[in-house]
């Protein structure tokens, strides 16, 4: 029985490997498909169910995602001002709030589909846009871009764009407001109210 | 899902852009009350005022269009939500088509104008959107983006009372869109009119009471959320979708 446990333990190794080297279009696909077949059945996020949202995103999708790079590309110049310790506190209350938006969003889907446009990198390309189309009936097919970066651990996301409007540096004029009015400090404090405000809570990593 | 984030930019803002007659009034007090009222963003130096109309239309909207839209939306069946939506889609196809010609994108205009043509017959006074079935893409032109095209500069952020988010250059757009409006145009009947340009305003409000809520979590400051996605969209849309990617210096 042991062999069969060390090959069993090896595809699994193996399959781990695969899965960190998935191009980045089959990355965002297998990811797509994944989390929309479970919110299409699942009941509770369908009616609005933010906490069940929360914990598919954090099992499904966050793996994926670069939240470091997105803090820094929304607090921007501001970022080399933040003390290491600073840069953690905003990277973990950044995440929060992109986390309770993105899991808002799932609990609206209703009937839309998703198109995977063709994609083309070379193979040396460390920083690649992946294209998707959100068709709903009536209305006109959204654009939905990810931008992705070649990490030592596979491809991660690091800004998301809704019809060319950027979830990361929508923020960045917002942020440097509060860092011109209170500093490092006062943006760290807003994110955290705006974090405690709401239902659902994140878990922190 | 990202339906659900599509930004206010497309929604509640431009649901009665084209209904200007108080725009040169309007003008004038922004630039009055823009004088006293900056804050430092050089996108929105008439921030007070802004901040001021945003206020007020907040407040319509929580009184009378979202209820109105919430009921419309509840109320009718999704094939007649989409056959509404997709009938005042077609009147705009013709205007887009314009835009796309004076843009010199001949080949997108003439899918424009095909489109009007096949969904005003084969699908029935464009009830149905069959072009897009038949894969002629439904583009999204106005005479602001026309503007920017020809290089003409955003200026100013502005916004209007019951319109919403402009720039000063898409303002001038907005007052060239409502000329070019079809319901405008070919409908003379004063309150028939009025009743199309409700409907259409309706139809477009309930499109995005799923934005909404998404707006509220993510936003800090709704205000400036809504501006820079504004700002952002257009942008984005002025290039068909392909901006060049903006120089980051940090």
């Amino acid at each position: 029985m042991k062999w069969l446990l060390g090959i069993i333990a090896a595809l699994c190794l193996n399959a781990g490997a695969l899965a960190q080297e998935l191009a980045p279009d089959v990355l965002i696909k297998n990811v797509t498909n994944e989390v929309l077949d479970i919110v299409r059945k699942d009941k509770e996020i369908q009616s609005g169910s933010t906490r069940k949202a929360i914990d598919l995103v954090d099992a499904k999708v966050l793996p994926h995602f670069n939240f470091t790079r997105m803090t820094q590309l929304a607090v921007a110049r501001d970022w080399r001002q933040a003390s290491p310790e600073q840069q953690k506190t905003l990277t973990a209350e950044f995440r929060t709030l992109l986390v309770r938006t993105y899991s808002k969003a799932l609990t609206e889907y209703k009937n839309q589909t998703v198109d995977f446009k063709p994609f083309k990198m070379q193979p040396a390309e460390t920083d690649v846009k992946v294209r998707t189309l959100i068709n709903q009936p009536g209305a006109k097919p959204i654009d939905l871009d990810y931008y992705l970066e070649k990490q030592p651990n596979g491809w991660k996301v690091y800004d998301i764009e809704v019809g060319g409007v950027s979830l990361v540096t929508n923020y960045r004029s917002e942020f440097s407001t509060q860092v011109r009015q209170g500093g490092i400090d006062g943006l760290i404090a807003t994110l955290q109210k705006k974090n405690k405000t709401g239902e659902a809570t994140v878990p922190k990593k | 899902m990202a339906a659900a984030r599509r930004s206010e930019v497309d929604g509640v803002e431009n649901l009665l852009r084209r209904r200007v007659s108080l725009l040169p009034v309007l003008a004038v007090v922004a630039l009055l009350l823009g004088g006293c009222a900056t804050s430092g963003n050089p996108k929105d130096p008439i921030e007070g005022f802004n901040r001021a109309m945003f206020g007020v239309n907040e407040g319509l909207d929580k009184v009378i269009f979202k209820p109105v839209a919430t009921g419309y939306d509840v109320v009718l069946p999704s094939p007649v939500k989409t056959g509404v939506a997709n009938v005042f889609g077609n009147l705009d196809d013709a205007v887009i088509g314009v835009n796309n010609l004076l843009q010199g994108k001949g080949k997108d205009g003439f899918s424009d104008f095909g489109r009007v043509l096949l969904n005003s017959t084969v699908g029935i006074f464009g009830l149905f959107d069959v072009a897009t079935q038949i894969g002629l893409e439904k583009h999204d032109e106005d005479f602001g983006q026309t503007f920017g095209r020809w290089g003409m500069g955003p200026g100013a952020y502005v916004y209007w009372p019951v319109f919403g988010s402009r720039t000063v250059r898409d303002s001038f757009g907005m007052f060239l869109d409502w000329y070019a409006d079809p319901v405008v145009a070919v409908v003379h009947d004063v309150p028939a009119r009025n009743s199309l340009i409700a409907l259409r305003f309706i139809s477009h409000r309930a499109q995005f009471l799923p934005a909404d809520k998404v707006i509220e979590e993510a936003a800090l400051d709704k205000y400036a959320y809504v501006r820079d996605g504004y700002l952002q969209r257009r942008r984005n849309v002025i290039y068909d979708g392909n901006p060049p990617r903006e120089k980051e210096d940090f």
